[in-house]
């Protein structure tokens, strides 16, 4: 079986965020990148089903030349082969159909993908990539059993899950807890090195959203510290200051 | 051309957060001179039904189709009434189901396509400009969505919910359900009925580590119920099975955006903070002064949980 995993190569969860003074290119400058969080749910739940169903897992990132070092952790954690596309991806419909050109013809069983990016947030690419190739999708999903050409799953839904069932190939959406992060040991760093990383050129999309400019949230003021006997006041600013209640 | 609102469904209503974008739906019907016409899927009752009228719906069509209401069956049904309304922007809420609709309306429609949009759009020319929240809550970015058919979902409380609408008519219709959509198959679904959703809220009361064990959450449960609230948890609290993940707040779970966020012995990493920024007043109870949540909040307590919530549940009752 064959396994597509997208990833995206993100700022990690800590990072200040900024942008140059135009507010038009986010500032990278001492910004440590990683594999989006849900991201690597995918692609680790992609190494469980390889050490069960002897797959082969090939990880995906529509980026520049930069996001390289996060692609060579995935074949770190367990990808067999890599492919960049080499653009930067300038919004969710961009790359999706970069996902979709690749995805075509390669004969995928399964394709896997984070229930959202951590940059963008738009929650989207999984389900226009499937659109695209006219494949079911699920997201977010918290539990994938195989069996056969069966899969059964947990999927998140507001106040709590439900259970589906679909046959491959189709696109998910991953998040916690479907499978558990692993950990690249000596070999898979040192085999990652070698592993085929295939870059290859985008095909064109015509655009049509445009980011005009970005800015930060503004400040927040200082925190109205209310003690702690008398519980009684926070009721009263919360009603008669803050009109919340 | 119009403006065609999809509007979610719970228990037979319509959700708080479909009125609102019905209500941003009727103001921008109003910005570009044409109609907004909402769109409800499934079993309703005739007067939940009205409420989209109340909220800014002038037409109201009723799709009762039964089965599971995937993202997959629901983006062909607004797609087909998407085209046969000649709508120029579909606008819905944002949630993984809308999500899933965004996705594939954007392609079925060859539409330019936005989620989690902070207001109402800006009309200029045969362009919106929308701004969203982006890197979960820490920045904001503002975008110019091109060409003649644009998707576009909401974010959870940004518009309020307007309430003087005439009455809509409703008419009953049928539209194609897309092949695909026959190869989910539902098996169950395990849902806690009654309670208050986490993202629907106006008041969220969540508790952390802090409040060291689950027999702990009976005073969470009981303030949330006086408030009007939904309970949620951080990370560790679902991680430790404390409470159930669809309560977990943050970064990787639920980003929620009510008007009070309240927390209770949760100490505010950062991962935590990305899910609750949006929220337009946050309260921290902690016992620690240099917890880093304070710096993100409103009002706060320093003190002990088990004093001061047993207290403000006292005082809330009196509310
Ligand atoms: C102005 C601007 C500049 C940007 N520049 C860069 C940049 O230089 N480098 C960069 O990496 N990102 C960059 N991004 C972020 C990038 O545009 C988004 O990640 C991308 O558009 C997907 O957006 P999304 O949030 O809708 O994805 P979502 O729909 O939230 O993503 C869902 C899933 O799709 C998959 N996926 C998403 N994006 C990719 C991808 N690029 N490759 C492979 N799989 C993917 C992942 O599995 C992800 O979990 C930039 C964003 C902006 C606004
Ligand atoms: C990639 C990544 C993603 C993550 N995503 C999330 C996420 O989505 N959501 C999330 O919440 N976390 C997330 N985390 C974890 C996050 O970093 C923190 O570890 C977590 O939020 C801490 O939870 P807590 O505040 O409940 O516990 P703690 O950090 O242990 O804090 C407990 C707090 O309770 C206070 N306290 C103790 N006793 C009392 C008392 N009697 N009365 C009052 N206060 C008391 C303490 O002073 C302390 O501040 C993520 C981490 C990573 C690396």
């Amino acid at each position: 079986m064959k396994i597509l995993v997208c990833i995206t190569n993100v700022p990690d969860t800590t990072s200040k965020i900024s942008f140059s003074d135009d507010k038009k290119k986010f500032n990278d400058a001492g910004v440590q990148f990683i594999i989006g969080p849900y991201d690597e749910y995918a692609l680790s739940k992609a190494v469980d089903i390889k050490e069960k169903n002897n797959a082969t897992i090939v990880v995906l990132n529509v980026g520049g030349p930069e996001t390289e070092p996060t692609i060579r952790k995935a074949l770190a954690i367990g990808a067999d082969e890599a492919i960049r596309v080499n653009a930067a991806p300038t919004d969710a419909w961009f790359v999706a159909k970069q996902i979709a050109a690749v995805a075509k013809d390669g004969g995928y069983d399964l394709i896997l993908m984070g229930r959202e990016s951590i940059d963008f947030n738009g929650g989207v690419v999984h389900g226009m990539v499937a659109e695209l190739l006219g494949l079911p999708s699920v997201s977010p999903v918290m539990k994938m059993d195989l069996e056969g050409t069966k899969a059964t799953m947990a999927k998140e839904i507001e106040g709590g899950k439900e259970w589906l069932e679909v046959s491959l190939p189709f696109v998910a959406g991953c998040q916690e807890p479907i499978a558990e992060w692993k950990i690249p040991n000596m070999r898979g760093i040192m085999s990652a090195r070698t592993k085929p990383l295939n870059v290859v050129e985008p095909v064109a999309v015509e655009a049509n959203v445009s980011y005009d400019q970005f800015s930060l949230p503004a400040p927040k003021g200082a925190v109205k510290l209310v003690d702690a006997s008398d519980p009684a006041k926070l009721l009263d600013l919360l009603k008669n200051e803050a009109k919340v209640l | 051309m119009s403006i065609l609102i999809f509007a979610e469904g719970v228990d037979k209503s319509i959700k708080k957060s479909s009125l609102e974008a019905v209500s941003a739906g009727f103001a921008l019907a109003q910005k570009l001179s044409t109609e907004a016409i909402a769109i409800a899927i499934g079993e309703y009752d005739a007067a939940a039904l009205q409420e989209l009228g109340k909220a800014g719906a002038n037409k109201v069509l009723h799709v009762n189709v039964a089965g599971y209401p995937s993202a997959i069956a629901y983006a062909s049904i607004i797609a087909g009434a998407a085209k046969e309304a000649g709508a120029s922007v579909v606008l819905l809420s944002k949630s993984a189901l809308g999500d899933g609709i965004v996705s594939r309306l954007s392609v079925q429609l060859n539409a330019a396509s936005a989620t989690g949009v902070l207001a109402v759009p800006e009309v200029s020319g045969d362009t919106l400009k929308v701004r969203k929240s982006i890197y979960t809550g820490k920045a904001f970015a503002e975008l110019s969505l091109t060409g003649a058919v644009k998707v576009i979902s909401l974010a959870k409380n940004a518009v309020p919910v307007k309430e003087d609408g005439a009455a809509a008519t409703v008419e009953s219709k049928t539209y194609p359900l897309s092949d695909l959509a026959g190869k989910l198959v539902h098996q169950k679904e395990e849902k806690a009925s009654g309670d208050i959703l986490l993202t629907e809220a106006d008041i969220v009361v969540s508790g952390g580590r802090g409040l060291k064990g689950p027999e702990n959450w009976g005073m969470i449960e009981e303030l949330a119920k006086i408030l009007g609230a939904a309970t949620g948890c951080s990370k560790p609290v679902s991680d430790l099975d404390w409470r159930p993940h669809h309560e977990h707040v943050g970064q990787t779970g639920v980003k929620v955006s009510p008007n009070l966020y309240i927390a209770v012995g949760i100490s505010g990493a950062i991962q935590h903070l990305a899910g609750v920024s949006a929220s337009k007043v946050i309260v921290v109870i902690n016992k620690d002064p240099e917890a880093p949540f304070f710096k993100a909040a409103d009002y706060g307590i320093v003190g002990d949980a088990f004093e001061v919530v047993p207290k403000l549940i006292e005082a809330a009752k009196k509310l």
